[in-house]
């Protein structure tokens, strides 16, 4: 038995059983780490130290009867949440030696239920973009094909779960930063329902979008992380005070009575690839079989979604990184006698260009005179694009589509053209603007043997249905046998 | 093109960024690549269309205000790249 590759279900069973010992597993996972992290390059930063006291931690917990279904897991955390102690450089040059005074209330949350931190993993600096390439400190490579993007903004998340270097993962969605890298690494992730989570402790990128999820290698893995860390937070004011369903509880329920809608607009976009076609068709057909039912829907304002998200996210981005200024924390060019050069010279050097282009585009779009052009019209078509959901889904339960029109790209591919970049995240950036759940379900995989991710979108707080389809699914398909070798 | 040089370089001064001479074309190419693509959305028509600015609508979020602890000053300057006397040091402001 090789203990990195156990899901979080397995590992919880032989943990509680005494089977074996949460050092042994941590261990494990640093082994693999050893063996297969100079290839991948998943990780900002390791924990080794504080992952084998947490360990020890959770062992004592077991055995004193006290365990979770998450004490003495090894998860990896995207390094965009505050870790207390542990440096959080959001894949940026200006946060390289900001270590956060608290945790966030996701970590609080994890610390809580006893799991064990491997670990900060890559992404694109300040969750902006679509293939971790915009990383200020490195390249993260997909484990199914080396010479290809891990998908972003969570890149290094998705790529460290489906390398097994840890057995699960927090990330951030803002316009497919969890489903789409979980769609190129063949892993399973979510993005909860705007609110669901509390972002207290989340670096800010766009605040009215973001929302922290997990990743894992199986729905049920998820639905056992999105347990320990949804809710109320009285620090976020845009957490939503409703109850927390058990999510597991739903996964085993069967399909029958559950409407599928298939929105026409997904299934036309430009570039959507063949493969990527064919594997969700089948992957419908399955769900079809399972005793599920399927509809046509429309979504026609999808075309609209690339260049309102681009505004409203850009416009909040612009917003929430003014706060970088080299005075309170992270980089400071130092050497300028006045402070406007200061703050100057060290946002142009503390930033990478695609955090810069998302300024000023956000700052000219939010600029007198273009405001109601811009900012203004892109909020208008965001209400256009809610109400095609909401009326979607007065016909169907869960929404089915691809993730991503192609599987993952080479890397370099496409880093020299920010408007094709944006272009790849057209199927999911909608449910964002919309503020709806999603979640990516390995499906496939394309002929060069890249996975293929399947993408299932739900009402506001309806991510049991999610679970409900995407478990039912899994289980039904031979996917998620097959590991990338490396 | 659509957005000038030197329009690139009033909103970078207002975003308080420094862009060099040699990125400033790149720059100004992209970001007009990228206006008009955005341009697209006024094929729509939004006429009476409320703006949504929060996804899910939350009203006001209230709570008793009450003492609670807070991070000590310490721990609160501790990331800051130049601090004396329990403050932030920074470079002349005033001229």
């Amino acid at each position: 038995m090789k203990l990195h590759e156990l899901t979080i279900v397995e590992a919880g069973k032989l943990l509680t059983e005494k089977q074996i010992s949460s050092r042994e597993l941590v261990t494990a996972v640093f082994d693999r780490i050893a063996q297969v992290e100079d290839r991948v390059g998943a990780f900002i930063t390791l924990c080794r130290e504080g992952a084998l006291s947490q360990a020890a931690a959770a062992d004592a917990r077991i055995a004193a009867g006290d365990a979770t279904p998450l004490t003495g897991i090894p998860l990896s955390i995207k390094d965009l949440i505050c870790t207390e102690g542990v440096r959080t450089t959001c894949g940026s040059k200006i946060l390289t030696d900001f270590i956060p005074p608290y945790d966030a209330t996701v970590m609080q949350k994890l610390k809580q239920a006893g799991a064990v931190m491997v670990g900060k993993v890559n992404m694109d600096e300040f969750a902006m973009g679509s293939s971790t390439e915009n990383s200020a400190f490195k390249l993260t490579r997909n484990p199914w094909d080396l010479a290809r993007i891990p998908g972003g903004s969570s890149g290094g998340s998705a790529a460290s779960v489906a390398a097994d270097m840890c057995l699960g993962s927090l990330g951030s969605d803002t316009g497919g930063s969890i489903r789409q890298p979980a769609s190129h690494c063949g892993v399973v992730g979510l993005k909860p329902t705007y609110g669901r989570v509390s972002r207290y402790g989340l670096v800010a990128y766009a605040s009215s979008l973001d929302q922290i999820g997990p990743l894992g290698k199986t729905v049920m893995d998820c639905a056992l992380l999105l347990n320990a860390i949804a809710g109320y937070d009285p620090s976020d004011s845009t957490s939503v005070p409703q109850a927390v369903p058990d999510y597991t509880a739903v996964c085993e329920s069967g399909l029958s009575g559950i409407t599928i809608g298939l929105p026409e607009e997904y299934y036309r976009v430009a570039g959507l690839d063949a493969a990527v076609a064919e594997a969700v068709q089948a992957a419908v057909q399955k769900i079809e079989q399972l005793g599920a039912k399927t509809i046509s829907v429309s979504l026609p304002h999808t075309a609209y979604a690339v260049a309102a998200y681009y505004v409203v996210a850009s416009a909040e981005a612009s917003s929430n990184l003014a706060r970088y200024d080299g005075v309170k924390y992270g980089f400071r060019d130092s050497g300028h006698s006045e402070l406007l050069e200061m703050y100057k010279s060290t946002r142009s050097k503390g930033f990478g260009p695609e955090v810069q282009r998302r300024i000023i585009i956000g700052t000219y779009a939010l600029s007198a005179g273009y405001y109601d052009a811009y900012y203004g019209k892109a909020s208008q078509v965001r209400t256009l694009i809610q109400q095609d959901f909401k009326k979607a889904f007065e016909h169907c339960d869960v929404i089915v589509s691809p993730v991503a029109p192609s599987p993952a790209f080479k890397i370099g591919e496409k880093s020299h053209d920010p408007l094709a970049m944006y272009l790849s995240d057209i199927l999911t950036l909608s449910a964002n603007l919309a503020g709806i759940p999603g979640m990516s379900v390995p499906c496939g995989f394309s002929s060069e043997g890249l996975p293929i991710g399947l993408q299932l979108l739900g009402n506001h707080f309806n991510e049991e249905s999610l679970f409900k389809v995407g478990f039912n699914f899994e289980q039904s398909a031979d996917v998620r046998f097959k590991k990338p070798t490396l | 093109m659509r957005i000038t040089k030197e329009e690139v370089l009033n909103v970078a001064h207002l975003a308080r960024l420094d862009i060099e001479d040699a990125a400033v074309d790149a720059f100004a190419g992209q970001i007009s690549k990228i206006l008009d693509y955005i341009d697209q959305l006024n094929q729509v028509n939004t006429q009476g269309v409320f703006p949504t600015c929060h996804a899910i609508s939350l009203t006001n979020a209230f709570r008793d205000d009450v003492e609670r602890p807070h991070l000590d000053r310490g721990a609160a300057l501790a990331n800051a790249p130049e601090r004396a006397d329990g403050n932030f040091i920074v470079p002349r402001v005033i001229g």
